[in-house]
């Protein structure tokens, strides 16, 4: 049904450290490459080789340049390029669900997951329409709404080894710049991590209430203590030389 | 938004169908025979075809009927209920006009209700949209219904109510254009926001996430034909509005009744072509793009 639920037991989604993120599009090849094989219908390209290549994933990684105002603390103050992946929020207030005439979206009450069950979807679009972030998109193959599922066939997947048990983005990113957990349950490694660095919702004026959080950006050019985190671990050890290497270095001055 | 020429099609002319039927269920004209028989095949031909032309844009067509399940949420799905409502009923009374001569005044006040209802259902779908700013106005509902009563009332032939009922569709399509050329703005949504970064500086695109273009880029942003928008904006005004109350004021001839119609129809058509093509979808934001 294309009801919200009044609550779900749990919130699982994603937090996205925009600090960390180098913008390889590691989650982006991984994202594609596990969807396309296993839930629903395959991710298809279109002239994949050709001139006017074009496809469907379900997360995208756009950059952006943030020009910082000059204020009189930083009169000449850096632009910091942000490299930014984009994939469903899994919102609370989903309003790709509630627009859906036939019953094709919906959102779980046991975790919260927006999924598209495509033997009901219609193709219609409106879901797509009706999304802030551009997190649907028609799969031009198959006629049905693509999104991400969290990977919904692999968090609960008994026949994968423990740690593989995580969203394919997650587990493949190298710079540990994404994070799955419940952000419902305050005590999880997510929630201690969105309250420690000030997580953020995108376009919050929507009222989508999204799950999933973005992690701000340090800035580069102003690291205020530690000038040089480096520098203890590379001091010498040991100021004079003691037992055979004090014999030798005497030895090899008498020569 | 892209403007897909099915939807055009399908607002345009099942909204002025549906409004022909307004007018008939209440008796406007009142026919009976051959002539009921020519006034309910251009309504139900308007309607319907608007309404089979709206599916040539799903992906999965031969599923349209599972679009009737969730009316307690979905504008969409309500706007089906009321649709195939409306045309039941109309048809009932349609019957009873062309074959028996007889006016189920009921039927056709049912019919009436039904036939506005589908195009408010229409107006919802797009004016529930907060993610396209131009259309999120208490405005598109007005917008649609008045052009739906004025269309129909040029078709039923009631020149009397046209023009006043045109002359207000015209107020409401200028006071729209100006309201929603202001409401992007307004609606507080930027990149800033977008990116939750606007608070650091200036946000701006530095690289897409794909060198092509996307499923996205192609739906909704959709920036080519906004190039003549003000042209087609005065295009529009003309045909839809001014030239159809023009002809309806001089002395009645059937060929400028006709002329007037077929005016007032390529108006509105511009008009649906341009709330498509001027709508800004807040996602394009995120390719720096409006």
């Amino acid at each position: 049904m294309t009801q919200l639920p009044q609550s779900t037991e749990r919130k699982m989604g994603l937090v996205i450290d925009l600090d960390t993120c180098v913008g390889c599009h590691a989650c982006v090849i991984s994202c594609k490459g596990w969807n396309t094989e296993n839930y629903g219908a395959p991710l298809s390209d279109q002239d994949a080789y050709g001139a006017n290549p074009s496809g469907t994933f379900l997360n995208r990684v756009h950059s952006y340049e943030v020009q910082p105002a000059p204020t009189d603390a930083h009169p000449a103050p850096a632009a910091q390029l942000i490299h930014f992946p984009k994939s469903c929020l899994h919102c609370e207030d989903a309003p790709c669900v509630t627009v859906c005439p036939t019953g094709a979206s919906y959102k779980r009450v046991e975790d919260g997951i927006v999924l598209v069950n495509e033997s009901d979807c219609i193709g219609c679009g409106l879901c797509a329409w009706a999304c802030p972030y551009g997190a649907r998109e028609l799969d031009a193959a198959e006629g049905v709404m693509k999104k991400c599922t969290l990977c919904v066939d692999r968090i609960y997947n008994e026949n994968l080894p423990e740690v593989d048990r995580v969203p394919s983005c997650v587990r493949t990113c190298p710079a540990g710049a994404r994070h799955f957990g419940d952000l419902g349950d305050p005590d999880s490694d997510v929630s201690k991590l969105v309250a420690q660095r000030e997580g953020m919702d995108l376009m919050p004026e929507m009222g989508t209430k999204p799950v999933n959080k973005y992690l701000p950006p340090r800035p580069k050019d102003q690291i205020e203590d530690q000038i040089d985190i480096l520098a203890p671990l590379l001091a010498p050890i040991a100021e004079e030389p003691k037992g055979f290497l004090s014999w030798l270095d005497k030895t090899l001055e008498k020569l | 938004m892209h403007p897909a020429p099915s939807v055009i099609l399908f607002t345009t002319l099942s909204g002025l169908g549906f409004g022909l039927l307004f007018f008939l269920g209440l008796g406007m004209p009142d026919v009976s025979g051959w002539v009921a028989f020519v006034f309910y095949a251009i309504a139900f031909g308007l309607s319907v075809g608007g309404l089979m032309a709206s599916t040539f844009h799903l992906g999965h067509p031969e599923r349209a009927l599972k679009a009737f399940t969730q009316w307690k949420s979905s504008w969409l799905s309500r706007e089906g209920w009321c649709a195939v409502i409306a045309l039941i009923f109309m048809g009932l009374f349609a019957i009873g006009a062309v074959f028996f001569g007889q006016r189920w005044g009921a039927l056709g006040i049912l019919g009436t209700l039904f036939s506005l209802a589908t195009v408010f259902t229409t107006s919802m779908i797009y004016t529930q949209l907060k993610t396209i700013p131009r259309w999120n106005m208490k405005l598109t509902p007005a917008m649609f219904l008045s052009f739906s009563l004025a269309g129909g009332a040029l078709l039923a032939g009631q020149t009397g109510v046209a023009v006043p009922l045109l002359v207000i569709a015209a107020m409401i399509q200028a006071l729209y254009w100006w309201l929603g050329d202001k409401a992007f703005a307004q609606s507080g949504t930027n990149m800033g926001t977008a990116t939750g970064l606007g608070q650091r500086g200036a946000v701006t695109a530095f690289e897409p996430p794909h060198t092509g273009t996307n499923y996205l880029l192609r739906e909704f942003v959709h920036v080519v034909g906004r190039k003549h928008a003000e042209k087609l904006r005065i295009i529009s005004f003309l045909l839809a509005f001014f030239v159809p109350v023009i002809l309806l004021l001089l002395p009645f001839n059937h060929f400028f009744a006709l002329l007037a119609v077929l005016s007032h129809l390529a108006g509105v058509a511009v008009s649906r072509w341009l709330f498509f093509a001027q709508a800004e979808h807040v996602v394009g934001l995120y390719y720096g793009k409006r």
